[in-house]
């Protein structure tokens, strides 16, 4: 046979099985207002629909960008062969200064310093192989985006070692955690280059606070190594405390010429604050030349379209447009976290404080039969079953503690999530009645006979589609 | 070779994995082999050998562990901190330093880091820096070097301004609707896009094989479709034998963050560049013995730096074998719609079609780069009938989708049949006219060019002018072409050729006045050449 390599033929990549085959059922069983009411409503997928008519209006007001022309010239032409992995420079600096105003303007960015790619995904992997040898590895607090098992495992061959954040102080990182991975690390004979956070935090929903950055940089310095902020959620941030980001944090202490300010990069996207994950727009940015460099021509794997450069380039220079944009989108964000975790609260049950991130961390702890992740995923597939939601469990993104659901509010409509949270009140209410929580011993054998089935379907199945998302 | 270089200042490459460590020992394994083989006996043949690897095994496990509760200033991290120390002085030698760069980064790293070496890019970069304008910058340099087609851009834009507001945004219940193209959509392509590009390949390719869109995966531009197939198909260390003279970027595409080797087999200007598949034996063999397996064939059909078409005969010698020393086939395709000679352009799917035999090794790589002139849209597409492959790649896909507006916009575009059937006849008329104007007046130069009749470059030997039949020679013509004529082409010995003397030229940059003033540049060269000689 012709054997094909290792990495294709390796199964799965932490691909939590129960992360997917939610969404295998929802592709299965989708829910419609009108044509299928009583179908899975959607709620593992982190996209933002909301302020889609902010962009259609502007785009019907600016016919021209997407018609490849500029002051009535058509640049049909110089798009088409544009393919320069330097990026087009007026989308380049389009985009750091939208990311600079999300930051109200604290910090600033050098064009130069800016890698485009062909999304996030393609910008995480990439600092990897920029970053790290095989077989060397970043830690990454927990709970964290199950997709990180992909794209910073994979093709690179890098390790991730958690840190492990627990409920007891609302999963902030603590110096403890922080050593105790490095340590973990080490025993594993795992040479560490770096620490990979989310901030706002996927799923948690939360920013990270100055101490927690301060702590952050203070680690990386004793150690010497790199840390990447993942902020593709910067712009989602809609309530106190604010948004501080990582290169604030550093100026701040005085960092610009020092070592540690080449060894901080930042992953950016448009696919959560501007709701356009199908444009394929991510970027790194790093003050390191050599990983400018590097990354740059790595790209080539990965080019943005020219024609969504040029396109994107126009939208984010009107200013006045990115300004009305971000603040009311963070309005709508608010208005509808707000929704849910007030619906959820009429339901008993409570969610993470959060400030940001189109998704709220649920805590469903309450509702387990046991202190267990047996028990969460059976409550997990009640949920995507029988009350018809798929919502993502807490250990696919490798929480510590189980009883812990990610759901997501920006994705559907108003009464979709009104909807949603009346079958959730519906179903505790159903579950607290017959006291499910102690259950008796027949039902645990049928739980487990239902379990045993579905690991045994969920091994011969093949994924063909794979959700993107975060 | 792609492995990442041990760090000359710490203490190497225990901190690898394990599997890390049993390559280092092959490495040494193989050549011991030699010893064990016959010429010391039992004792001083094997025992001895493998005793010494033992303890050398024995010393990188006990070297690769740190010690236990070390304090994060002890030697085994302050090792860190010397090369921060190094790094100020060292980071502005980088491009000189070669293998021994800053720590900071990783050693793949590094190595993409530096400057690239080869004359390919070096004109590109210098082109950049003098561009030639006919108005603004007549005596730039002018760009040959890169297959660009702009022969028919006027088409497509007439296309457009007739088309294209309903086409960018997914029309959603009748309204123009941004939810069309801003949520998630299938890594690897919107089906219909696939469908469109199915089609569209069909057509381009004379209708001679129909495409199963079932079968495409769509990566952002072919560069992306060549590196996943290639780590699909390949473990780092592997190889793949490429018929040479070769594209240059395959260099990179095929082997920068794959660890896998390319191995040039070497083709003849007597046999017009078509591969033999003696050579390819030879090749495979001395692969093998090297310890080396071989993965596969990589060519490019029709042929980039040459120009020719593979004929049906090559094809199923490739076939037999492939099949023979079970390895697969990846055909990039991505010129089959830049024909412009009489000859008819035969798919590696059309033998497939032909033959009933197990498709599985066979993979074909495709893009709009070239045949529509597109390369800055970024559309790939790997095509392939092995089910494992296609699951793989799918997933890989992740990384290189391409833009979802973007897809919407072609999709419009390459289902227009009968757009797509004026633009292919009109660019091959075009192209053709070219390519004559251009060879004719190298002929009248004396330089011949090898028999082409597809893509948007010909294969000129200009080995009658260089001073010293060498790639020394060579290298010293393309000096002159690049700083005194100012024209840049692409040595052969970019493109590994074995033959010093031969430029891949493109013209479908050029105008037919531009074309003039190449040839006349070239002439003044060429005066000088041959008065020195």
């Amino acid at each position: 046979m012709r054997h094909l390599s290792t990495k294709a033929t390796c199964n799965s990549h932490g691909q939590d099985s129960s992360y997917f085959l939610g969404w295998e059922e929802y592709e299965k069983n989708p829910y419609d207002e009108v044509q299928n009411p009583k179908g899975i409503i959607q709620m593992g997928l982190a996209e933002n629909q909301l302020s889609f008519d902010l962009l259609e209006s502007w785009l019907e007001k600016n016919p021209e960008p997407a018609g490849f022309k500029r002051d009535g010239k058509s640049i049909f032409r110089e798009l088409a062969l544009f393919q320069d992995y330097h990026g087009l420079p007026a989308f380049k600096k389009a985009l750091v200064e939208f990311m600079a105003e999300i930051r109200g303007n604290r910090v600033s960015f050098d064009p130069n310093h800016m890698v485009l790619t062909a999304g996030a995904t393609s910008a995480n992997e990439t600092l990897m192989f920029c970053l790290a040898e095989p077989g060397e590895a970043f830690l990454l607090p927990t709970p964290y985006y199950p997709g990180f098992d992909r794209d910073l495992k994979w093709r690179t061959e890098v390790e991730i070692v958690p840190i492990h954040c627990t409920s007891s102080n609302d999963f902030q990182i603590t110096e403890t955690a922080l050593e105790a991975a490095y340590h973990e690390a080490q025993q594993r004979n795992l040479r560490v280059k770096g620490v990979l956070v989310t901030n706002p935090s996927n799923p948690l929903g939360t920013t990270l606070s100055r101490s927690e950055l301060n702590l952050l940089i203070s680690f990386i310095t004793t150690k010497g190594i790199h840390l990447i902020s993942d902020e593709i959620y910067s712009g989602t941030v809609f309530s106190s405390p604010g948004f501080v980001s990582v290169m604030e944090v550093l100026k701040d202490r005085n960092c610009d010429k020092t070592e540690v300010w080449d060894r901080v990069h930042i992953v950016y996207s448009l696919s959560k604050d501007l709701g356009l994950p199908g444009f394929r727009v991510g970027a790194i940015y790093s003050n390191d030349d050599v990983v400018v460099a590097t990354a740059t021509k790595m790209s080539s794997f990965g080019l943005v379209s020219s024609q969504t450069q040029y396109l994107l380039s126009a939208l984010l220079s009107d200013k006045k447009f990115t300004k009305n944009y971000i603040s009311e989108n963070q309005k709508r964000l608010k208005k509808r976290q707000n929704m849910l975790v007030m619906g959820l609260e009429r339901a008993g049950i409570s969610c993470l404080k959060s400030n940001a991130g189109l998704f709220c961390w649920v805590n469903m702890r309450h509702l387990l039969r046991s202190d267990t992740f047996e028990a969460e995923m059976e409550l997990w597939k009640k949920i995507v079953y029988d009350v018809r939601l798929n919502i993502s469990p807490g250990s696919s993104c490798h929480c510590t503690e189980p009883g812990w659901f990610r759901v997501c509010f920006a994705n559907m409509t108003e009464e979709t999530l009104d909807l949603a949270i009346k079958r959730l009140k519906d179903f505790v209410v159903e579950h607290t009645a017959n006291g499910h929580s102690k259950s008796n011993n027949s039902s645990k054998n049928s739980k487990r006979k239902f379990l045993l089935k579905w690991v045994l379907r969920l091994s011969s199945r093949d994924r063909d589609q794979e959700p993107d998302e975060r | 070779m792609t492995r990442p270089r041990p760090r000359t200042h710490e203490s190497e490459s225990e901190t690898r994995n394990p599997t890390g460590g049993g390559a280092t020992a092959m490495r040494l394994i193989v050549p011991l082999q030699g010893v064990v083989q016959g010429r010391g006996g039992l004792i001083l043949g094997s025992l001895i050998p493998c005793a010494l690897f033992y303890f050398f095994q024995l010393y990188l496990k006990r070297h690769r562990s740190p010690k236990p509760g070390s304090n994060p200033t002890s030697p085994s991290q302050s090792s860190s901190n010397l090369s921060d120390l190094q790094r100020s002085s060292s980071r502005s030698n980088l491009s000189s330093r070669g293998s021994i760069g800053p720590v900071q980064v990783s050693s793949r790293a590094s190595s993409i880091a530096k400057p690239n070496d080869s004359p390919y890019y070096i004109g590109l970069d210098r082109v950049s820096e003098d561009p030639y304008d006919r108005l603004d910058n007549p005596n730039g340099i002018i760009q040959l070097g890169l297959s660009e087609n702009r022969l028919c851009f006027d088409l497509i834009e007439k296309w457009l301004s007739e088309n294209t507001k309903d086409s960018v945004m997914g029309r959603d219940g009748g309204d123009l609707s941004i939810s069309g193209i801003a949520p998630y959509q299938p890594s690897d392509g919107l089906m219909e896009f696939k469908v469109a590009m199915a089609g569209f390949m069909s057509q381009v390719m004379g209708r001679a094989v129909s495409f199963d869109p079932s079968q495409m995966v769509l990566t952002a531009g072919a560069t992306p479709a060549l590196e996943i197939l290639c780590f699909c198909l390949a473990d780092p260390g592997n190889a793949f034998l490429v018929p040479a003279p070769y594209y240059p970027g395959f260099d990179r595409d095929m082997r920068w963050r794959t660890g896998v080797e390319l191995i040039p087999v070497h083709c003849r200007s007597t046999d017009n560049f078509i591969i033999s598949i003696t050579a390819l034996d030879q090749a495979f063999n001395q692969t093998r013995k090297r310890g080396i397996k071989v993965r596969g064939i990589l060519i490019s059909n029709p042929s980039n730096p040459v120009g020719n078409l593979l004929p049906r005969e090559t094809l199923h010698n490739l076939l037999d074998f492939a099949r023979e020393k079970n390895i697969h086939i990846v055909s990039d395709e991505i010129f089959a719609g830049s024909m412009y000679g009489s000859e008819e352009f035969v798919s590696m799917a059309e033998i497939l079609d032909m033959e009933d035999i197990d498709k599985n090794r066979i993979h074909i790589v495709y893009g709009l780069s070239k045949d529509l002139a597109l390369p800055g849209f970024r559309v790939g597409v790997i095509y392939s009938f092995n089910e494992s492959v296609l699951i793989a790649a799918k997933k890989l896909t992740r990384f290189s989708s391409i833009s979802a507006p973007t897809q919407r916009l072609l999709i419009s575009m390459v289902s227009d049949m009968r757009f797509i059937q004026e633009y292919i006849e009109t660019n091959k008329k075009r192209i053709r006219e070219m390519h004559d104007l251009f060879v004719e007046g190298l002929k009248q130069l004396g330089i011949k060019c090898a028999q082409s009749c597809a893509g948007l470059y010909c294969w000129a030997d200009m080995s009658g002018l260089i001073s010293s039949y060498s790639e020394k020679g060579e290298l010293e013509l393309w000096d002159k072409l690049l700083n005194i004529a100012k024209i840049n082409v692409t040595p052969g010995s970019a493109c590994h050729c074995i033959e010093p003397g031969w430029f891949r030229c493109c013209f479908t940059t050029l105008s037919q006045e531009d074309v003039v003033i190449v040839i006349e540049r070239i002439r003044k060269v060429a005066e000088t050449c041959k008065i020195s000689s």
